[in-house]
């Protein structure tokens, strides 16, 4: 692996959607816009359940949305020859997926900064730990779901069907994670589900982080969802064959 | 223009003098080593025998590689830079196995698909692939302009014609100044004037020293070809010089050669 070809990866990457202001546009206004809806639907009913949801959110935004990203542009890099080419150069898999990792772990720094400063300064949520790591929780958030996409490009033909790869692996996560019932509540078969998806300690570590002032806890579960990440993108170069048929 | 007087020495299978400023090593190297070598090559595709027990050497000038399309030229070349599969048989490039680590700054190599980025400009492609190379910013505009894109150099790739798209990916493939260029079709869709400098190129890249290895299906190309390669169905049906291709069937285009010999070949 060599830092000057992943730079340059991760450089090009965001080159790329510099040229495309809508898609980052999206990227940043959408998690604010959606985590204010949540609030104002909760906000008559039920407004403690936005302080449970909220966190959770805070954690599902990144990985959906570089999990979609991830899959249709590592897609595009197979079906246009230009991962044919790199492979066929001095590039290492490694400086391939990293590259990639940081550029979108960059934007996904700046979506959770935004969506942070939205829920905390407008929204009212309250978070008793520092604010600062909630930023670090999104960005290993985002990377895990950049892993995710990335494995999944390599078992789809099309664009289509890559998009459709996100109902069959992030849905199911998103239903057993806590978001809409907590885990311990879960039964007792769904909730041994749970603990294995990585999901579900992405949310387990904002929720930690907005309850209690201890990071101790935060960090066991931050390391989790980086193990899941690191494994994904194990499997995501697994995938990138220089040889193909 | 030197073309001329190249082309007649590697047509024998010489190795052209560089021109000065190339490295001795260079020289050597191609005096020793045939670029290509290829033996018992075997590849399957699915249900498909691609290429049968081919083998194979290519040497210094302007080789081209003719055929009709699903004749395996494409996954002849992608042997040549190792991104292909193959059942058996080996491929090597300098006395080195294709697609082995020292050699992939020294190869060149243009798919048949424009595999540039299409969001990014002409010049950011190549800053970005001369980055992933690990050469200078120089070479970047000297790839710009062998390609005569310079009036395009910052224009998004996507909004180009299909003619300037495919010059955007060939420039690529120049950058680095490799020593085997392996080109599949890079001249389909351009205009004839753009061909006639393409090939003109290539003559002044092989009288560099590079080894170039050009595939197309258009026949009047194939008389610009130093050595000519005919293939049909996964073998090479002829080898030689365009006017030994003709004198070996008695006709005066390769076009009618080509008809000739696949008709010798049928039967």
């Amino acid at each position: 692996m060599k830092l000057r070809i992943t730079l340059a990866v991760a450089h090009r990457v965001l080159t790329q959607l510099r040229r495309d202001p809508r898609t980052v546009a999206m990227l940043l206004a959408l998690p604010c816009l959606l985590i204010s809806l949540l609030w104002w639907i909760y906000n008559d009913a039920d407004p403690q359940l936005f302080d449970r949801i909220g966190p959770a959110l805070l954690a599902i935004f990144p990985v959906i949305v570089m999990f979609l990203v991830t899959s249709v542009t590592t897609l595009r890099e197979r079906s246009t020859g230009t991962l044919e080419r790199l492979l066929a150069m001095p590039m290492g898999k490694l400086d391939f997926l990293v590259g990639y990792a940081l550029a979108f772990g960059l934007v996904a720094a700046v979506q959770s900064v935004l969506a942070v400063a939205v829920s905390v300064g407008l929204l009212g949520l309250d978070v008793a730990g520092p604010l600062w790591l909630l930023t670090v929780v999104a960005v290993v958030d985002a990377v895990l779901g950049s892993a995710l996409g990335l494995f999944v490009s390599a078992f789809a033909r099309t664009e289509f069907q890559a998009v459709q790869f996100m109902p069959a692996i992030v849905i199911p996560q998103l239903l057993l994670c806590g978001l809409l019932v907590p885990r311990e509540l879960l039964p007792d078969f769904l909730h041994a589900v749970s603990d294995v998806l990585p999901l579900s300690y992405a949310v387990d570590a904002m929720q930690h982080l907005t309850t209690s002032a201890t990071t101790a806890e935060v960090w066991k579960d931050v390391a989790v969802v980086a193990g899941f990440a690191v494994a994904g993108l194990a499997l995501g170069a697994a995938t990138l064959r220089r040889r193909t048929p | 223009m030197v073309v001329g007087l190249c082309t007649a020495r590697q047509a024998r299978g010489m190795p052209d003098n560089p021109l000065p400023g190339r490295g001795s090593v260079r020289i050597i190297q191609h005096m020793m080593k045939n670029a290509v070598e290829i033996r018992d090559l075997h590849v399957v595709r699915g249900v498909h025998t691609v290429l049968e027990r081919l083998d194979l050497t290519i040497g210094g000038g302007v080789t081209g590689l003719l055929g009709p399309s699903g004749c395996g030229k494409s996954t002849l070349m992608r042997c040549l830079v190792g991104v292909q599969q193959v059942r058996g048989g080996t491929v090597e490039i300098f006395g080195r196995p294709a697609g082995s680590r020292p050699l992939r700054d020294r190869v060149g190599y243009v798919t048949q698909a424009v595999s540039v980025y299409h969001d990014l400009t002409v010049a950011e492609n190549l800053r970005f692939f001369a980055r992933v190379l690990g050469t200078d910013r120089e070479e970047v505009g000297r790839a710009i302009e062998a390609v005569d894109l310079q009036d395009y150099r910052n224009d998004v790739v996507g909004r180009l014609s299909g003619g300037q798209q495919s010059r955007a990916s060939l420039a690529v493939a120049l950058l680095d100044k490799p020593d085997l260029l392996v080109l599949d079709e890079p001249t389909v869709g351009l205009d004839p004037v753009l061909r006639e400098d393409l090939w003109s190129l290539f003559h002044r890249l092989a009288a560099d020293g590079v080894a170039v290895f050009v595939s197309s299906h258009v026949m009047d190309e194939a008389e610009r070809c130093d050595r000519l390669l005919l293939m049909r169905e996964g073998r090479i049906i002829a080898d030689g010089t365009p006017a030994e291709i003709k004198a070996r069937v008695g006709v005066d285009d390769v076009e009618s050669a080509f008809l000739a010999i696949v008709r010798e070949d049928a039967a």
